[in-house]
């Protein structure tokens, strides 16, 4: 028996090792999807889906409207701007009123750090976070999480570092949850005013040398410095970070094993990340893209089961193995 | 079964035979090493999970687990859709509607291993191995060594 998922998607913390395996096996058919002349399948038809970001995003608004289509659900996309938001209606709000329509799913970007949870416990239809302020960003974590499991067969011992600003890092958040119930071994590194206090609490070991965290990792996944936070005086300067910080050729070509490069956009290059590099035979920054989308297919597809008034078992059952004679 | 197949496809060439998941893979994988020994010849290959494509996916409860579906282009082709049993002919309408994502085939065959009555839609099948009666409550297992251990059919008699 499969284990089943909460109504929402809102944080990897929340998900025990056996719901993130469910979540990264149901990606794999998914990707077959995205390959085919006709790149459809029925099985969201008739669902309805609200995009509602409130925050800027092209990856990951692209990538769950691909999923959604590919799935041939019904989407719908509200910005901020240009919305009854810009009016100061809250967020409750507008999703009630999104659910008065009949909508069965919300994707939900916002600033505000807990805003997906709090939006999945007023509403009925399915939450999925897209990225909450500076907690959590599930889908990016499981996304990187599938790549990884590609590239190496397994989580289970492998060493990943994650490089740069984890303080305002929802996405380093996630991979550190994910990773670590999976059995990986997670260390961060990073400027120390650029790591939240208590990361160590994480489960993590903090390697404050770019260059020790080359020898010691099997991956290294490089967070994008967030410019539009550095004005607080967290670095000294940009030039400065990439002298102390950035992943530059000459840097990995020390590292004693290849190494496995990943960012999860959009880069800033020659900050955190070298062009060589990003561009480079380590780098598996595009088919983290391309595994976002089924990645998000096996969320819609997996949450669309789940819902607190529908009673368990029943139809749903019947399908298993060996039970089905068609 | 698998000269059968031959025959009605009128050869090999063209001919693409698909399993659907999962005892349906198996059997299809020896239909097509029969009729690859008999006829000197490699006979294209697919596999079909219908999952994503029932048509109870709308009704409640927790989502059936998905599996590999892995299909050459079908257009033109003849192909082969096995199935271990053929029941309320609902799988084979899904599978019907995803090779038609693929491409349009010249012509779709259907052969399963075991038809045990009960349709519920318009479909037969042109190759069967055997036929079982059955009412509702009864159960037809298949099982195949590659999963199982073991080759077997066995109905299962429904106390109900």
């Amino acid at each position: 028996m499969s284990p089943t998922l909460p109504k929402d998607l809102t944080a990897l913390e929340y998900l025990t090792a056996d719901q993130l395996r469910l979540l990264l096996d149901t990606a794999e058919p998914f990707k077959e999807v995205s390959e085919r002349q006709i790149k459809k399948v029925p099985a969201l038809r008739g669902k309805t889906i609200v995009n509602l970001f409130f925050e800027a995003s092209t990856r990951t608004r692209i990538s769950f409207e691909f999923a959604e289509k590919r799935l041939s659900a019904d989407t719908v996309n509200v910005a901020s701007s240009g919305s009854s938001v810009s009016k100061g209606e809250t967020l409750v709000d507008t999703a009630r009123n999104l659910e008065a329509m009949h909508i069965d799913m919300v994707v939900i970007r916002h600033h505000a750090s807990g805003s997906a949870e709090f939006l999945g416990n007023r509403i009925r239809s399915n939450v999925i976070n897209a990225g909450d302020g500076k907690h959590e960003h599930p889908t990016q974590g499981l996304l990187d999480m599938l790549t990884l499991r590609d590239k190496f067969g397994k989580l289970e011992g492998l060493k990943v570092c994650i490089c740069g600003d984890l303080l305002h890092s929802r996405v380093g958040r996630s991979n550190i949850w994910g990773l670590t119930k999976l059995g990986a071994e997670v260390a961060v590194c990073g400027p120390r005013s650029l790591l939240p206090r208590e990361v160590e609490s994480m489960g993590v070991t903090v390697i404050p040398h770019i260059e020790d965290a080359i020898q010691w990792a099997d991956a290294l996944n490089i967070l994008r410095l967030q410019l539009e936070r550095m004005e607080a005086g967290y670095i000294p300067s940009l030039r400065e970070y990439n002298r102390v910080f950035g992943l530059s050729m000459a840097r990995l070509e020390r590292a004693p094993r290849d190494l496995v490069i990943m960012h999860p956009g959009p880069m800033n290059r020659g900050v955190e990340i070298d062009s060589e590099v990003a561009d480079g035979p380590h780098s598996v920054i595009l088919p983290q893209v391309t595994n976002g989308v089924a990645v998000r297919m096996a969320v819609l597809y997996l949450l669309a089961g789940e819902s607190p008034d529908w009673s368990r078992g029943g139809e749903g059952g019947e399908a298993g193995e060996g039970g089905r004679n068609a | 079964m698998a000269s059968e197949i031959v025959e009605r496809a009128r050869g090999t060439d063209d001919l693409v035979v698909v399993g659907i998941q999962r005892r349906g893979v198996e059997l299809a994988a020896r239909l097509k090493k029969i009729i690859d020994d008999a006829e000197s010849s490699n006979v294209a290959f697919g596999k079909l999970d219908i999952t994503l494509y029932r048509d109870d996916l709308q009704a409640v409860g927790p989502r059936p687990m998905v599996g590999q579906t892995s299909l050459p282009d079908l257009q033109g082709k003849t192909v082969v859709i096995v199935d271990d049993v053929l029941y309320t002919g609902r799988t084979v309408r899904a599978a019907l509607d995803e090779c038609a994502d693929f491409g349009r085939p010249r012509r779709i065959f259907l052969c399963v291993l075991v038809d045990r009555g009960g349709r519920e839609l318009p479909i037969q099948a042109d190759i069967i191995g055997t036929r079982v009666s059955t009412t509702p409550s009864d159960r037809v297992d298949v099982q195949v060594a590659e999963l199982d251990g073991e080759d077997s059919v066995s109905v299962v008699r429904g106390t109900a």
